[in-house]
């Protein structure tokens, strides 16, 4: 082959710290976002271990031990049926943890492809899209999933359908915005001007381009999953007793507020609070984070 | 002359503005022959750009060729399908962009986006086309090639990101290159160098170049035949040689003029200087008139018949067209 000039550089490397002494540095300069990495974690753990460390079985009840506050033969107490809340609440984190996932994980997908699509070929098919994005987000997600849920029936897959739908125009509006950007770049036009077909233009070159605001929507979303989840079994829709949810058991704790059996409602509170906090704060970690880095 | 590659025809090119659209190329004609390097000057928003997309088929939404022909071996470009187009694209011919780290995927490794293009158009199976690639990369002069192919488009410099396009562009194995200002945001030193490579390559593969620039320098170097365009009209076509010797557009003499040179005090006559008031696109007489220091009646109320100076060089002005007849 022809010679041609070239460059006399040093061979460069191109990677200078290892992924774990990055993430090190990380940690130490993001407390906040770490603190809420490490209660994801906890948490994820529970999910994987809680049913074989829990003493109970979640639906075992205890004639004799009905209303027991926390003891040391039932650590955070039984209900009313003498079910152990400690057993219940470990169970329960794997249901509630897989619809948070599912539910943001889903309208993820969709909601960005669609936005991509939406926002890449604009015109009258992105005219209706955004149309009906608007109207979707003139209900309050949490009424939204309601009406679906009352709709669909009360079953697990129905409730993170209906979640879902409810997040799914969020994803689509944030995607479509990046889209909008990113469309106009170079790399756009060079892109099909190789010769990729449309479709792998907009699907593998720009939308991993466009997909950090959707990105830390998700983390978002699986804390308001939660929120959402616990709620609708809290008025009775969705996931029913006596499935052991951080929601439901709210909800047959609420009973017991005035008659003075405070651990019947105050633990699964806690477990949907502090995984609730935990993902909000990593959300706003990573909006800091990447907000950083795309300057 | 031999048979032409590519033939532009009468290209009229409009931009939607509000409800009016605007005639942003008007009757362009041009050929590229094979193996030739073919220059297009102007300076900015004179419709060079438009027209490189236009063949390309990547005109912006609010663009469309609404006359003419670009007729690639046979093919008229303008009539294709989307299907169509995309077997032209990157196959038949391939462009190089302005900004060249902006016309990579920050997101995808470089030797990724080389081996892209030898999948899509050498049929190579992923692994052979990573192999491929790192060898191209080698072959456009790129140093240490395996470590730059893992490397991201920001971690490489200008000169280095064009080098990755020129290779992207030569695994595309293109019988027409476009390069639009292929050296725009690059040092001197690395320009001469990215002109020898695109040379080279254009050699290599057997393919026409249309450069797009509005540097003269360049276009002395390295063109064959050049065109000179004004607010999306062609004013003058020539032979590089004949142009420099012989501009015969007020354009394309003021455009020569403008070139600061050490060896000569700068004797730029500022005195017929018509400063720029912007593009009449509602003129139907030649586009140039409102800047022009010799304009006549005639200029305002029609666009000047092409005036053959020799069998190729051509030139669009009233000026000619009285001097001769």
């Amino acid at each position: 082959m022809a010679s041609i000039p070239s460059f006399r550089v040093s061979p460069v490397r191109v990677r200078r710290r290892s992924l774990w002494q990055r993430g090190l540095r990380a940690v130490g300069r993001w407390r906040l976002l770490s603190f809420g990495v490490l209660l994801i974690l906890l948490y994820l753990a529970v999910a994987l271990i809680g049913p074989e460390v829990a003493p109970y079985e979640p639906n075992a009840t205890h004639p004799q031990s009905t209303l027991e506050a926390p003891s040391s033969g039932f650590l955070l107490g039984t209900d009313k049926f003498g079910r152990d809340i400690y057993s219940r609440v470990l169970y329960a984190t794997r249901l509630d943890l897989s619809i948070a996932f599912s539910v943001a994980v889903s309208a993820f997908l969709v909601g960005s492809i669609i936005g991509a699509l939406s926002g890449y070929y604009g015109g009258i098919v992105d005219d209706v899209v955004m149309r009906v994005v608007d109207v979707l987000l003139a209900f309050p997600a949490f009424i939204l999933a309601m009406a679906l849920t009352g709709i669909l029936g009360d079953t697990v897959p129905n409730v993170v359908m209906a979640i879902s739908v409810a997040y799914v125009p969020y994803f689509i509006r944030l995607t479509r915005g990046e889209m909008l950007r990113v469309r106009t770049l170079q790399y756009a036009d060079a892109a099909v001007g190789v010769g990729n077909p449309r479709w792998r233009v907009v699907l593998v070159h720009l939308l991993p381009n466009a997909l950090t605001p959707a990105f830390i929507q998700l983390t978002l979303v699986l804390g308001w999953a939660i929120l959402d989840a616990a709620g609708l079994a809290f008025l009775g829709l969705g996931i029913t007793p006596p499935t052991a949810e951080w929601g439901v058991m709210v909800a047959e704790g609420a009973q017991r507020i005035i008659t003075g059996e405070w651990w019947t409602w105050l633990f699964p509170g806690l477990a949907i609070v502090i995984i609730a906090f935990g993902f909000s704060i990593v959300g706003d970690g990573l909006r800091d984070l990447l907000a950083r880095e795309e300057r | 002359m031999p048979e032409p590659l590519l033939q532009v025809r009468s290209l009229r090119l409009e931009i939607k503005d509000q409800d009016e659209s605007r005639p942003v190329l008007l009757d362009v004609n041009f050929d590229v022959l094979p193996h030739e390097v073919m220059g297009l000057v102007g300076e900015s928003g004179s419709g060079k750009t438009m027209t490189a997309l236009a063949i390309m088929g990547l005109l912006p939404p609010a663009a469309r060729a609404t006359e003419g022909r670009i007729v690639l071996g046979g093919e008229d470009l303008l009539t294709l399908t989307a299907a169509g187009m995309r077997q032209v694209r990157g196959s038949k011919i391939a462009m190089i962009f302005q900004n060249p780290r902006s016309a990579l995927n920050p997101l995808m490794r470089a030797g990724d986006q080389v081996a892209r293009a030898l999948q899509l158009h050498q049929a190579l199976p992923r692994r052979e086309a990573r192999q491929a690639a790192v060898e191209l990369l080698r072959h456009v002069g790129i140093s240490d090639a395996e470590a730059r192919a893992r490397a991201y488009p920001h971690q490489l410099s200008g000169g280095m990101a064009q080098r990755v396009l020129v290779a992207v562009m030569l695994a595309c194995r293109p019988i027409l290159l476009i390069a639009d200002e292929p050296t725009t945001g690059l040092d001197v030193t690395i320009q001469a160098q990215i002109f020898d490579l695109i040379k080279e390559v254009q050699a290599e593969v057997g393919a026409s170049l249309l450069l797009i620039t509005h540097d003269l320098g360049v276009v002395s170097e390295v063109c064959d035949r050049v065109a000179v365009m004004y607010a999306g009209q062609i004013m003058e076509q020539a032979p590089v040689l004949d142009l420099f010797q012989r501009p015969s557009h007020p354009y394309t003499e003021r455009l020569l003029g403008s070139i600061l040179r050490v060896d000569k005090v700068a004797d730029l006559d500022t005195s017929k200087a018509i400063a720029f008031t912007g593009i009449d696109y509602a003129s139907v007489g030649c586009r140039f008139a409102n800047r022009c220091p010799y304009v006549l009646d005639a200029c305002w109320v029609r666009r000047p018949e092409p005036k053959w100076l020799t069998d190729d060089h051509v030139v669009f002005c009233h000026l000619r067209n009285e001097a001769t007849s």
